[in-house]
């Protein structure tokens, strides 16, 4: 495969055998979380700590005309009561994190409603209590009297004319709009022998992470220090926030995700407003505050996503080459535009996915509707792309009278073609869309053998005669991972305890970043992967990286780690060398010591890292071993040479190219019931690439979860908004989320193409497994009522009813 | 999501919580606490006093004694299930509990709590009213005895008077040559059911079907009995050809009106299928007792 971009690996030549690196290690972090050991920010014992709540709107648009704190006060055990007069610089609209020139009305919120409301769940007022039981009993006694404007949540309809606007000052509720080019779509479209043009809905999701949004403050007057836990994704960017917010030196400003219980996305966007009005309250008031978001709050605050209506139109051959796309699609963007662009934009450029289609048009627009904001969330506009462009070529094949595996296998980008690059589709990392490697005929091929085409046909065939509704759907996607700007790894191994401890500007959110990232260190230096401890998600431990979100917590930090590990790899060969008086290539460092190659003398890590470090004192055992060999650094003079430094510490970064492309192909064979029209999987069959794994198990265990998320998309769950901007479904008992019960069994199959894109090789994982699902379940279920001669499946989430009524309707025509 | 403030009481007898009931303005029970304690994080429900059964004694007692299954009210729901004296007198209650939530809600949630609790998609007041079963109520006036048929009046309410208290569920034991089936379907497995069906079915000595009982849940505003398929089947001439067409009268009890994600047409015709499914099992089941019992009798 080509390596035309391939950074150099940076390896010396007696590169480490890869023992940990590509195996199933059991996760470092698991012990500790499965006992119920991890450390929430609900469970940072906080002394004297106090507790807010909010006032949240209950109507989607209105005008506040009158706002009464006075009861609340005086409730005996409040604190504080803030809105939008008494928060000083913090009544303003909050930053618009990722500027793109095409947002011409770009708007955000404040962190306490100022006049208006936008939405139901929007915060009107913060109420700091001696305990949340009497910060509900006062937020209670605010009175507030808004009065209720015109909405229009459903989004095609907002952008007529004379539809209520959201901000008076946004036409047509356009919030941006964008047009992007690739190859001369009008000519294919005049060429083609055949059009296909269908209209694909997704609708509105939430990640639903197990712990809801949290903040924790406490504010030192000794040191100056305002240290903030958050359950975030993005520590250092909050970290900026906060101190350019409060005018504090960066230094003063300390901000920690510790263990956070799932991001999915909705965590990489900032401020909430209990990120800054914790902050203040303790600043304020000189005790610590706590804000723990109840779920029923999660469901109107938190960041939502999905909502995309798409136009899509194939342009072919009669064979069943697609030579051009045209999609023009809206995107929801809720209330406001926070985030920019991003899910509209990767939406985009994901939408001809791994065909080749040279030619395409894609336009968007992104809608404003009296609705919970939308940031990205797993898949970020690809599930959409992939359920708007796979249904097409469902659809095509049918017209064409072409089978659904040839007609794809017919337009898959060969082996050859990479680097794929997709001119004038910018992506958004800024760079043009480019496909770094595949085997996707391989995939497509791989997943053919594994589902017995044959055996299912007969099967299919069989379930027919005796009125059985069974089908076989499946999906190809392509997901571009792993973008930068860039992260850094810090590698450092301890000279007490040999230990080594590893850094980055990352958090996890359980994906298992203590146990891959170690791996990768663990072969460099030829240490127990449980003696690599990993930290992030500290800016006061270490403060250069953006944040873990687009997959690419491997890709981009474990690069950055790999490339510090063998930098440190470097340096302990160095040092035990001069103390073994050999040369470094004779060297192997083993079981946590340097070794002479065919020989039996070792010497321990901590006595090399001791050794490394020319300090004073003997404090343990590593110390007198050390003093047996012969000094760190050659040569006389001062222990500390040029730019030496003592210790072995490195510090690395990688930059990515521009971002790295995995992909995957899923089929499920389903059956749908007769009487509850509810949806039997009985086979779900994935095949996966994603570069290199560096622990497979960890692998899977993203994929599972997110097909289980995508089973959600596909037919379970749904934010159903009312036509007066009420969210009727605020909570796990009418928000589907499948039960374990509902998701099913995955057979995984996995490719390792490496990109050459980084010296791991690796592509991202964590979003994968969401993306094809709503493609795959709609085409099976397609499939298998096809006897029936229903209507198309284009609309997810579907559900029972649906079905059924699509039967009763086919039944009657 | 935290109550409001309420006063806590935990009465030793029956006499001494009834006495809470009317001491305080606007009392709870507590009993299960798994639909109640939720209303209260919500602040749905501010009451002035929760009154928690946890120590009146007899309350979680369960005896098969002759015709009838008295169930305390306090019984842990799992604690039903499991019980297999229970089970020997009627298979239909166990197979009931199966579909109510999930183990962890059932070994806190408790019979009565169910059934005073009267929301219109349980499973359990739905086996109550199919089953022709009673509960006991105490009050000021001491106790009384109230049909399945009179308890349940609408979405969430009842007949009991708000100083009372449902101390006893009463279950008849399962008659001879009767077959018996709960069917439902929820969208998630343990889920509320989008409908659910009760049904029993009773053979007479020639095996033909002499009546049959069937309760539905989740498609109006109180569990409601199949009156119009319990007709068609006491007319004699139900036979198995017919059950198609008979479960298709249960369609009109649905009132449920048509929401975002369950049209009302669905909700009839899955009705309709759930009816088939509950009399086919009910009828072979009847069979298969009615066999096992007549060959036990020729040979003793
Ligand atoms: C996740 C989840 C899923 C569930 N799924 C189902 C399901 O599929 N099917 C189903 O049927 N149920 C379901 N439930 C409800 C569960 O079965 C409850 O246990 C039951 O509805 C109430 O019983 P309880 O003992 O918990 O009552 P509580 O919650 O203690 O009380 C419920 C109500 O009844 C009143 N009450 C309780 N006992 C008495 C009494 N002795 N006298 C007078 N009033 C009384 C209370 O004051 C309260 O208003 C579910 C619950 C949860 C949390």
């Amino acid at each position: 495969m080509s390596r035309r971009e391939a950074e150099q690996p940076e390896q010396a030549d007696n590169a480490p055998p890869m023992v940990h690196t590509g195996a199933r290690v059991r996760r470092n972090e698991d012990p500790r979380l499965l006992r119920g050991q991890g450390r929430y920010v609900d469970d940072i014992p906080l002394e004297g700590c106090v507790h807010g709540a909010f006032l949240r709107s209950t109507i989607a648009r209105g005008r506040i005309v009158a706002l009464d704190t006075t009861d609340a006060e005086r409730v005996p055990g409040v604190l504080a009561v803030y809105t939008c007069d008494n928060i000083g610089g913090l009544d303003r609209e909050m930053p618009l994190l990722i500027p793109h020139p095409c947002i011409t009305h770009g708007r955000t919120q404040r962190p306490l409603a100022r006049d208006d409301v936008y939405y139901v769940g929007q915060a009107i007022a913060f109420v700091v209590a001696v305990d949340r039981y009497v910060a509900e009993d006062a937020v209670s006694r605010i009175s507030v009297d808004i009065e209720p404007l015109p909405v229009e949540v459903d989004m095609e309809r907002a952008v007529e004319d004379g539809a209520p606007l959201v901000h008076p000052d946004v036409p047509g509720n356009i919030a941006a709009s964008l047009v992007q080019h690739c190859g001369d779509a009008d000519a294919a479209f005049e060429r083609a022998e055949h059009h296909t043009k269908i209209r694909v809905q997704v609708d509105r999701s939430t990640g639903a992470p197990m712990e809801c949004l949290a903040t924790a403050a406490r504010w030192d007057p000794v040191s100056g220090e305002l240290v903030v836990w958050d359950g975030t994704q993005a520590p250092i960017g909050l970290r900026g926030a906060l101190s350019s917010l409060f005018d504090l030196d960066e230094d003063k400003v300390r901000v920690i995700a510790p263990d956070v219980g799932g991001g999915f996305g909705p965590k990489i966007h900032f401020p909430y407003a209990n990120e800054v009005l914790v902050p203040l309250a303790a600043m304020q008031l000189g005790r610590p505050v706590k804000y723990i978001e109840d779920r029923s709050e999660n469901f109107v605050h938190m960041s939502h996503e999905r909502t995309q209506i798409h136009e899509i139109e194939l342009a072919a051959t009669k064979d069943g080459e697609v030579i051009g796309l045209r999609d023009v699609f809206l995107h929801d963007t809720g209330s406001f535009i926070p985030y920019g662009i991003a899910v509209a934009q990767v939406a985009s450029t994901a939408i001809a996915g791994p065909y080749r289609i040279p030619n395409i048009e894609v336009e968007f627009r992104c809608v404003y509707t009296p609705t919970v904001p939308v940031t990205p969330y797993r898949g970020c506009g690809r599930p959409q792309a992939n359920f708007a462009l796979e249904r097409a070529m469902d659809q095509l094949a049918e017209e064409l009278g072409i089978d659904r595996f040839e007609i794809r296998r017919r337009n898959l980008i060969a082996d050859d073609e990479f680097p794929y690059k997709r001119e004038g589709l910018i992506f958004a990392d800024g760079l043009p869309v480019t496909y770094d490697s595949g085997q996707y005929g391989a995939a497509l091929a791989l997943l053919e053998k594994e589902l017995d085409l044959p055996a299912f046909r007969a099967e299919q065939e069989r379930a027919r005669a005796e009125g059985r509704w069974l089908g076989l759907g499946l999906s190809f996607y392509v997901e571009g991972t792993g973008l930068g700007p860039y992260e850094g790894g810090r590698v450092r191994i301890h000279p007490i305890t040999g230990k080594v401890y590893v850094n980055t500007g990352l958090t996890t959110q359980g994906q298992g970043h203590a146990t891959s990232m170690a791996q990768l260190v663990a072969d460099q230096l030829g240490v127990a992967v449980d003696d690599v401890i990993v930290v992030e998600g500290d800016t006061g431990v270490y403060d250069w990286g953006v944040a873990t979100f687009a997959s690419r917590a491997m890709v981009v930090s474990g690069s950055a780690i790999h490339k510090a590990a063998v930098k440190a790899r470097e340096r302990v060969l160095e040092i035990a060398a001069n103390m073994l008086e050999v040369d470094p290539a004779d060297i192997e460092l083993k079981d946590g010591a340097a070794g002479v190659r065919g020989t039996a003398t070792t010497i321990p890590l901590a006595a090399i890292a001791t050794v490394s470090n020319p300090l004073r004192y003997a404090f343990n055992d590593a110390a007198q071993i050390a003093t047996q060999f012969a000094p760190a650094s050659k040569g006389d003079g001062p222990p500390l040479q040029g730019d030496s430094r003592p210790g072995i510490e490195t510090e690395q970064f990688y930059s990515p190219p521009h971002a790295t492309w995995a992909y995957g192909v899923h089929a499920a064979i389903v059956e749908v019931d007769p009487v509850s029209y509810d949806l039997q999987v009985k086979r779900y069959v994935i095949v996966h690439d994603c570069g290199k794994m560096i622990n497979p198990m960890i692998v899977e265990g993203q994929i599972a979860g997110g097909v289980a998320s995508g089973m959600g998309g596909a037919f379970y769950e749904k934010l159903e908004y009312e036509a007066n901007g009420n969210l009727r479904n605020a909570s796990f008992m009418e928000f589907l989320m499948p039960y374990a019960t509902e998701v099913p069994h995955m057979e995984m199959h996995h490719l390792e193409t490496p990109t050459p894109l980084n010296p791991i090789g690796a592509k991202g994982a964590g979003e994968a497994g969401t993306i094809p699902v709503a493609a795959v379940i709609a085409s099976g279920i397609q499939d298998a009522l096809a006897p029936e001669g229903i209507g198309p499946l284009w609309h997810v989430p579907l559900n029972p009813s649906v079905l059924h009524d699509a039967v009763r309707e086919a039944r009657s025509r | 999501m935290k109550p409001s403030r309420f006063e806590y009481v935990l009465p030793r007898s029956i006499e001494e919580a009834v006495a809470a009931r009317v001491e305080y303005a606007d009392t709870v029970v507590l009993s299960g606490g798994q639909s109640l304690v939720p209303t209260l994080n919500f602040r749905l429900s501010n009451p002035e006093a929760v009154i928690d059964l946890r120590l009146v004694p007899g309350l979680a007692d369960v005896r098969v004694d002759g015709d009838w299954i008295h169930v305390g009210g306090r019984t842990r729901q799992r604690d039903l299930e499991l019980d297999d004296a229970v089970h020997a007198a009627n298979p239909l209650i166990r197979e009931t509990l199966h579909h109510v939530a999930h183990p962890v809600i059932r070994n806190r949630g408790t019979v009565g709590g169910s059934i005073a609790h009267a929301d219109p998609s349980a499973e359990l007041p739905c086996l109550l009213l199919c089953l022709d079963g009673e509960v006991v109520a105490h009050g000021p006036g001491g106790a009384r005895t109230i049909d399945a048929q009179d308890l349940f009046e609408f979405i969430l309410s009842t007949t009991l008077e708000p100083d009372e208290i449902l101390t006893e569920v009463r279950f008849p034991v399962l008659p001879e040559r009767t077959g018996w089936c709960f069917t439902e379907f929820a969208r998630r497995h343990g889920d509320f059911a989008l409908a659910g069906v009760a049904a029993t079915l009773t053979l007479a000595e020639d095996g033909t079907i002499a009546w049959g009982q069937l309760a539905a849940c989740g498609v109006t505003t109180t569990p409601v009995r199949l009156v119009a398929v319990e007709d068609a089947l006491l007319d004699g001439a139900a036979d198995p050809s017919r059950i198609r067409e008979i479960a298709q009268l249960a369609a009109d009890v649905v009132t449920v009106p048509d929401d975002e994600s369950c049209s009302s047409a669905y909700r009839r015709d899955l009705l309709v299928g759930l009816v088939e499914r509950a009399l086919r099992t009910s009828l072979q089941r009847a069979t298969e007792r009615a066999t096992a019992r007549t060959s036990r009798e020729v040979t003793s």
